[in-house]
């Protein structure tokens, strides 16, 4: 399998972006902001498509523009947070004008399952390079902020009276989720993107209560599902964005349920 | 030197005068019980205290020096929301996210930074309890958790909000009498604000009153009077005493109990 350029390359980028996104998911599960990751890659579909349509790269237009996403999102802070009403209609937006870029730009389409569903069997040295570095961009700005945006995100109040300023914070976050979601898609397409981001880091924490353990866990089990699935689609031929995805929804429902049984046996032998 | 000092502060939220022309002094050492209606100010004095709302006039020294947000002298507890996402994360790592949560970098404690949690965690009697998993917690014990945050970084002053709210009685207690103690221990003031006086007696020092954009600051028997609490409300309203408990009541209505009513 591995005497494949393409495997090697699929098994690298599928390893750099499955450790990301298992540990920015993890913050973004914590926060309670899993949805608008889902939306910022509705923004970068119409980046990426817009982008094509000007002649430009497709994936430098899906970095900058759900970059400005995640950006703008945190600007505005709390007046956004919860509110899925608004984010729910800047996704369909972002993804009806992604659907109007394609309709101007014809020869994009075939490109256009690639997006939506991920290709990482597809992935060039070139675009390698790029992950790799937003990749490990990303990691240093998160270690960086990673206290701050810890306490921020389980005390805000208390994070803002000790001098933390929760606007900074948040949208230093979603500019790491914004650049997190924009790798993600190269691996499992705009519309899987919940599966490498939210599957993993929240399977971890229903396994561990430890913070620390949580963030290890949450990264081991996105690479275990990354690349057992890219395997996977070798044997099978089937796409390596479904076995992700089935891998990723599998190891939830499998914790979801052991949580379930481990919590009703007290109660039954009490009864 | 007072713990809190207020000098005809002015304090407006949304447009509005939530204090007006306050004067008040709050010496060290005390324990403070805050009360007052729904919307009379007391978390906005409590903001304001921590330099998170700038007063429109007057002025404000919290321990001797201008109230600025940031001060490690001032420890808080913040009303009680729904816990961010929904985490099984343990309280040790709940409360230990407070110890210099504001810096940049990792957040992996030092030494001397998982001695001080476990110091606050031991002050409140909740190192087992920080074993489990917060959300697995009752409304007491996550008080208990959140009092030993508040303690990281040794303030002297604590300003706790609506500690005792959702908590049944016996609960209500258990916080006040651990407070208290921890209180007493460490010889620190104490601002607690709460819907109802009850649960306080036999604890606090003094009472501070709002209503009405107004203050009054003093021992229980000064402040729970008839003419003082109806300047404050506006209303006529009685103080009726029974055994050792203080009913206020406006009318045919007990003012607090129909205050916490709302508020569940």
């Amino acid at each position: 399998m591995l005497e494949f350029d393409f495997m090697q390359n699929a098994f690298i980028a599928g390893g750099l972006v499955s450790v990301l996104a298992g540990v920015v998911g993890f913050f973004l599960v914590m926060r309670g902001q899993t949805f608008a990751g889902h939306a910022l890659s509705h923004v970068g579909f119409a980046g990426a498509t817009g982008a094509a349509l000007l002649g430009l790269s497709p994936m430098w237009g899906l970095i900058w523009v759900t970059l400005l996403g995640g950006v703008s999102m945190g600007a505005l802070g709390e007046r956004l947070q919860g509110s899925d009403i608004v984010i729910g209609t800047i996704l369909s937006l972002a993804l009806g004008l992604g659907m109007l870029f394609l309709h101007f730009f014809t020869a994009y389409a075939t490109q256009a399952t690639a997006l939506l569903f991920g290709n990482v069997l597809g992935v060039n040295t070139d675009t390698l390079w790029t992950l790799a570095w937003l990749g490990l961009a990303c990691l240093l700005l998160l270690a960086i902020m990673a206290r701050p945006l810890v306490f921020a995100s389980l005390q805000p109040e208390l994070a803002e009276a000790k001098g933390v300023s929760l606007r900074q914070v948040s949208m230093l976050f979603l500019a790491i989720v914004a650049l997190t979601t924009a790798e993600c898609i190269q691996i499992v397409g705009v519309l899987l993107v919940f599966t490498l981001m939210v599957g993993p880091a929240a399977t971890a924490q229903k396994l561990t209560s430890h913070l620390g353990t949580g963030v290890l866990l949450a990264a081991l089990l996105a690479l275990a599902e990354a690349w057992l699935g890219i395997t996977l689609a070798f044997y099978t031929d089937w796409p390596t964005s479904f076995w992700i995805t089935a891998l990723s929804s599998s190891a939830y429902l499998a914790v979801t349920v052991l949580h379930m049984l481990r919590n009703r046996r007290p109660v039954a032998s009490a009864a | 030197m007072s713990a809190l000092s207020l000098q005809q502060v002015t304090v407006s939220f949304a447009g509005r005068a939530v204090l007006s022309d306050v004067t008040l002094e709050i010496g060290q050492g005390l324990f403070i019980g805050m009360l007052g209606p729904n919307g009379a100010g007391k978390t906005t004095l409590m903001r304001t205290v921590l330099g998170l709302i700038r007063p429109a006039g007057g002025r404000i020294r919290v321990l001797g020096e201008p109230a600025s947000s940031g001060n490690a002298a001032v420890g808080y507890i913040p009303q009680l929301r729904s816990l961010a996402g929904n985490m099984r994360l343990r309280g040790w790592d709940f409360v230990a996210s407070a110890c210099n949560g504001h810096r940049w970098g990792l957040p992996i404690l030092s030494r001397a930074g998982r001695q001080e949690v476990h110091w606050a965690l031991d002050m409140v009697g909740a190192t087992e309890l920080a074993r489990r998993p917060l959300m697995e917690t009752s409304g007491g014990e996550r008080q208990r958790l959140l009092l030993a945050q508040a303690l990281l970084g040794r303030p002297r002053l604590l300003l706790l909000d609506e500690p005792l709210i959702s908590l049944d009685p016996h609960h209500q207690h258990g916080v006040v009498t651990l407070v208290k103690q921890v209180q007493q221990e460490l010889g620190i003031t104490v601002i607690f604000s709460a819907h109802e006086l009850n649960p306080l007696l036999g604890a606090i020092d003094q009472v501070l009153y709002l209503g009405r954009g107004q203050a009054a600051l003093g021992k229980v028997d000064e402040v729970i009077t008839k003419p003082v609490l109806s300047r404050l409300y506006g209303s006529n309203i009685d103080v009726i005493r029974m055994k050792n408990r203080i009913f206020v009541m406006a009318g045919d209505v007990e003012v607090e109990k129909e205050e916490h009513c709302h508020h569940a």
